[in-house]
């Protein structure tokens, strides 16, 4: 569970220091991010238009590859591609010839012959995105791979901050907290990669068993495992599910104990700055690790955040899409 | 290469000018200034769309909206190009449907930006009219495009390059004719 193995992607010619794929975002700089979130604004003001479409990414193909279960962020890419007027195929394992055996390079090669330009991807083991770099020409996005990334997950929380916090001046001496499980999110790692990159202070709290040392080598982060001291003062708090299907047993005493520890209430968040934000990136479990009054209250920025999850992508799309030779 | 000035085409004083005539031609066109929209390409045609509203103010005590545009989206050439364009924010805060619209730029050259600013438009609502302000057309046209109001006609080659600076941008106003030197 060490988050520290970066894997090397295949140079390519003449790339002029542009942005070839989007697998995590320690290969994207602040400066990078900024660029994309100015890109965001205008494509969320293109989603408040009567026609949401514009003719950008007219004659670019993208192929989402799912070979794990997704339909929300699966359905965000295939609209952000659409709403620029590229074409979408799409691929599911379910059903496909990888139940019959074939491997992941066999199958990446069959789907690369459709010429896709974009291939969004999302799997069960970390590091296939990476891996398919060097199988195609082609750009990647990664759509979450195991614990390790999900980095437009992160992109669309970091975006909704700026958006949402009042009198927004940067991320520089923020205090950002996650809660929850940790060990299995890649939403968790990703957003403390950019939160940190761009300044803020990032604290993790939640059970020891969930929450890996390995973490606080990052500069300015930080690990907790009391809610009410992981809170106090903190300018976002985010809470996250309890990825039961991903656990091993014995990680938890019981559900009800975690929820008497940890569940976000109105009362914690009490400790926090008065301004500050809730956060949760989905799928929401209602009163085990957030309050469901907390989830529906003013500070809840939620629906910001998969109103977001749109712009934030058709951004990526056309930064990474645009003037790739 | 390099570029060099070979001439000036207008001075600070001609391009007000053109722009007065500019002002008193829309208002007669469009028999007044009421339900008038004006709608500037960035980058350069969002100062000239805010002198010719001012204009018509001045002469008619109306002030239209102005709106600026980003066609980046709408270009023909996004599948082609080597560097990505910055898009820019559409600012365009009235609703487009039903007015008499005029697009506002500083040059009128292949048409294609002009192509793109009618496609993003009409992507908006569907105006009555749209007509086109330039305040330099240098020919070459492209595309079954012309301009309803022209500041200057000036011949040129294709290898020429009209510049106009304009002071909100510029810091100075004038219009020059440069030449690549190889």
């Amino acid at each position: 569970m060490t988050p520290a193995i970066t894997p090397t992607v295949p140079e390519r010619a003449s790339t002029q220091g542009k942005k070839q794929h989007l697998l995590d975002l320690q290969e994207w700089s602040a400066e990078e991010v900024w660029a994309l979130f100015e890109t965001t604004d205008v494509m969320a003001q293109v989603m408040t238009r009567t026609i949401k479409k514009v003719p950008a990414l007219q004659g670019f193909t993208v192929g989402t590859l799912f070979f794990e279960n997704s339909t929300r962020t699966r359905l965000s890419f295939e609209r952000a591609a659409r709403a620029q007027s590229a074409d979408v195929i799409s691929f599911a394992t379910g059903g496909s010839s990888m139940s019959k055996g074939e491997s992941l390079k066999d199958t990446l090669r069959t789907i690369d012959a459709l010429k896709a330009d974009l291939y969004v991807v999302r799997h069960q083991a970390a590091g296939v995105p990476y891996q398919l770099t060097r199988w195609t020409d082609a750009a990647i996005v990664n759509a979450g791979d195991g614990r390790r990334a999900h980095p437009t997950q992160a992109l669309l929380d970091t975006y909704t901050f700026r958006e949402c916090s009042p009198g927004f001046d940067g991320f520089e001496g923020k205090k950002l907290t996650i809660v929850g499980d940790i060990a299995h999110s890649r939403v968790a790692r990703s957003n403390l990669r950019l939160w940190t990159k761009l300044g803020a202070q990032v604290t993790l709290c939640g059970p020891s068993t969930l929450l890996p040392h390995e973490l606080e080598q990052f500069p300015g982060v930080t690990r907790c495992f009391r809610l009410e001291e992981a809170v106090e003062g903190a300018h976002a708090v985010m809470a996250l599910r309890l990825q039961l299907e991903r656990m091993q047993k014995g990680l938890l005493p019981s559900l009800a104990e975690y929820q008497a520890r940890y569940r976000l209430t109105p009362e914690v968040m009490a400790l926090a700055d008065a301004q500050a934000l809730v956060m949760h990136p989905g799928p929401m479990n209602r009163d085990v690790e957030i309050d469901g009054e907390l989830a529906d209250s003013e500070r809840s920025v939620v629906e910001r955040q998969v109103a977001n999850g749109v712009p934030v992508r058709m951004a990526v799309l056309y930064t990474l899409l645009v003037g790739r030779q | 290469m390099s570029l060099h000035v070979k001439a000036t085409l207008m001075t600070e004083q001609e391009i007000g000018r053109a722009l007065n005539r500019i002002a008193h031609e829309i208002i007669e066109r469009n028999k007044g200034a009421d339900n008038l929209a004006l709608v500037g390409v960035h980058t350069r045609g969002v100062p000239i769309a805010e002198r010719l509203a001012q204009l018509i103010h001045s002469f008619e005590g109306v002030m239209p909206p102005v709106g600026k545009l980003d066609i980046t989206l709408y270009r023909d050439d996004l599948t082609e190009i080597a560097l990505q364009p910055v898009v820019k924010k559409t600012e365009v805060p009235f609703d487009v449907h039903g007015l008499r619209i005029v697009l506002c730029d500083d040059v009128l050259f292949t048409g294609r930006t002009a192509r793109a600013a009618l496609d993003a438009l009409i992507d908006m609502g569907r105006p009555a009219v749209i007509q086109l302000a330039v305040l330099v057309d240098r020919g070459h046209r492209e595309l079954p495009i012309r301009a309803d109001y022209v500041g200057k006609n000036v011949p040129t080659s294709a290898q020429e390059v009209v510049k106009v600076k304009l002071k909100d941008i510029d810091g100075e106003n004038g219009v020059e004719l440069l030449e690549v030197l190889p």
